[in-house]
């Protein structure tokens, strides 16, 4: 049962991936890789994390695709609209990804890819956003204090990015 | 083969989805009735009074006229999002009452079976509520930017700013209540507000009325209602992202609202208000859910009150109210419940 909702799942997912890339209104790819998140949350939730499937849906597709919309919803589409970039790109691009799948192929086909429980069970996975909060604070706290620092970075750097310096800017700050 | 009964609980579920999306299709009607006779009342006239005894069938008026009225889709529309961005914002809408709890078990007669009046207690029920509740935006954005008219892409612009803005300080403020309860559960959040009001998360001084406050302004934006309603600022947008829209479609997105209104009320019921719990230990015998839809509907009332009342804000005010003063203050707030939880 479990295994058909993940095909459903999985084969949406990565049918809409490859929507996202391919269709060339830029709304359209926008929508196409919300659809792809959802199937990811979804995914989340089989693999007993509802925690993470929330987040994934809070944080990517209520927020960062918002302002991903709002950033292509005033491109002028009939002028921006996606034409061929691949440029020369197309063929070693091609092999790498068959090389990524390759390996991965291997490494689940030989049951290298795992990730132990450690101490806890299935059940207090699914039940315990605790856990989750704990090993985070605890076990993990280190970098999670780099990423919120990284983040903070990347705040403080976006701010003087848009800021026009002082006497110029007389004109909207907005991008 | 699943056996007897797994079916049954996946009967009763069926079941219960079925009743809760019924009345929440159901209760636009009474609540435009309202709104317009709140309204009517609080300047000082009549309201609806032509159709039915004091107008109470002009809702099914209404509903006739935009089932009859031609469904026009602009030349030059996104034909597919256009058709689709009604459904986007009302899906999250209705999907967000999963997980809200109107009452415990209760047992049902003839059937003697005890059954609990919520769809799913999620252990991250609050945080879902945030994140499905978050998607009714898209339908917004979509229909602003797929109806290809300045107006409708403007206010779909609009809307999605607030949106962002407010959302941070809406999220704060759930944490705020996820740290006074210890539980992101809903049904948690309920238990723990349990006894007499003094209980109730609103009442936790100092801070739990301010985070009412921030998590009510939020509210407020996040469903777009004046005075924060400049999505469809008629003033500037003409009717902002449903312009275009008529019929059915239209009809869609102002029920989409109304739930979103009754699911804000909702929320602060269960989230400050102690959900189903009595205020008082009364000798007579309430059921629990009497509380639940008292609270929830005293909630609208007051949402309505405030829609006549206030004037709308301009666009920088509604942005300097979300980052400069709404943020910071959630913030202060979050380092003293931090203090007072330790």
């Amino acid at each position: 049962m479990e295994q058909i909702f993940f095909y459903i799942f999985a084969i949406v997912a990565v049918a809409s991936a490859i929507a996202v890339i391919s269709v060339r209104n830029p709304v359209h790819s926008a929508m196409y890789l919300i659809v792809c998140f959802l199937q990811v949350a979804a995914i989340f939730i089989l693999l007993r994390s509802p925690f993470l499937a929330a987040v994934q849906v809070f944080i990517y597709v209520g927020a960062v695709m918002v302002l991903f919309l709002f950033a292509v919803m005033v491109l002028d589409i009939g002028k921006e609209s996606f034409g061929e970039h691949m440029h020369s790109q197309a063929i070693p691009a091609g092999i790498t990804v068959l090389g990524l799948l390759a390996v991965v192929g291997w490494l689940i086909s030989k049951g290298k890819i795992t990730v132990p429980l450690g101490k806890y069970t299935e059940e207090v996975l699914t039940k315990n956003t605790e856990v989750v909060g704990k090993s985070l604070y605890t076990q993990f706290i280190f970098p999670f204090e780099v990423v919120s620092l990284l983040l903070l970075i990347a705040l403080v750097g976006a701010i003087v990015l848009v800021m026009k310096e002082k006497g110029k800017g007389a004109g909207s700050t907005r991008p | 083969m699943p056996d007897i009964a797994t079916l049954l609980a996946v009967l009763l579920i069926v079941v219960k989805v079925g009743v809760v999306t019924m009345i929440l299709f159901g209760l636009p009607l009474p609540l435009t009735w309202l709104e317009r006779k709140v309204a009517g009342h609080i300047q000082v006239r009549l309201g609806p009074w032509r159709v039915g005894p004091h107008g109470l069938l002009q809702p099914f008026a209404d509903m006739i006229k935009l089932l009859f009225k031609e469904d026009i889709v602009p030349y030059k529309a996104d034909k597919l999002l256009f058709n689709l961005a009604p459904l986007l914002s009302m899906v999250p809408a209705f999907a967000v009452f999963v997980a809200i709890p109107f009452g415990d078990s209760v047992m049902v007669p003839f059937i003697n079976k005890e059954v609990t009046l919520y769809i799913s207690d999620m252990n991250v029920g609050i945080l879902y509520i945030l994140a499905i509740g978050g998607l009714s935006i898209y339908g917004i954005i979509l229909g602003g930017w797929a109806s290809n008219s300045k107006y409708a892409l403007l206010g779909g612009l609009r809307s999605a700013a607030q949106m962002i803005s407010y959302e941070v300080a809406m999220s704060f403020a759930a944490v705020g209540v996820v740290m006074m309860s210890n539980s992101l559960s809903l049904l948690e959040m309920v238990k723990s507000q349990s006894g007499s009001f003094l209980n109730w998360n609103i009442f936790y001084l100092p801070v739990g009325p301010v985070w009412f406050a921030i998590f009510l302004i939020a509210g407020l934006a996040e469903i777009n209602r004046i005075p924060f309603d400049l999505t469809e600022d008629e003033g500037t947008l003409a009717a902002g992202f449903h312009t275009e829209y008529s019929g059915m479609k239209f009809a869609f997105f102002m029920l989409a609202e109304y739930v979103a209104m009754v699911t804000i009320s909702v929320l602060s019921v269960v989230m400050f208000f102690g959900g189903w719990n009595a205020p008082l230990q009364v000798p007579v015998p309430i059921p629990p859910i009497f509380w639940f839809v008292a609270k929830a509907g005293a909630l609208i009332y007051f949402f309505m009150w405030i829609r006549f009342t206030l004037p709308r804000y301009r666009y920088d005010q509604l942005m300097t109210i979300g980052w400069k003063i709404l943020i910071p203050v959630a913030l202060v707030n979050l380092l003293v419940t931090g203090f007072m939880r330790i």
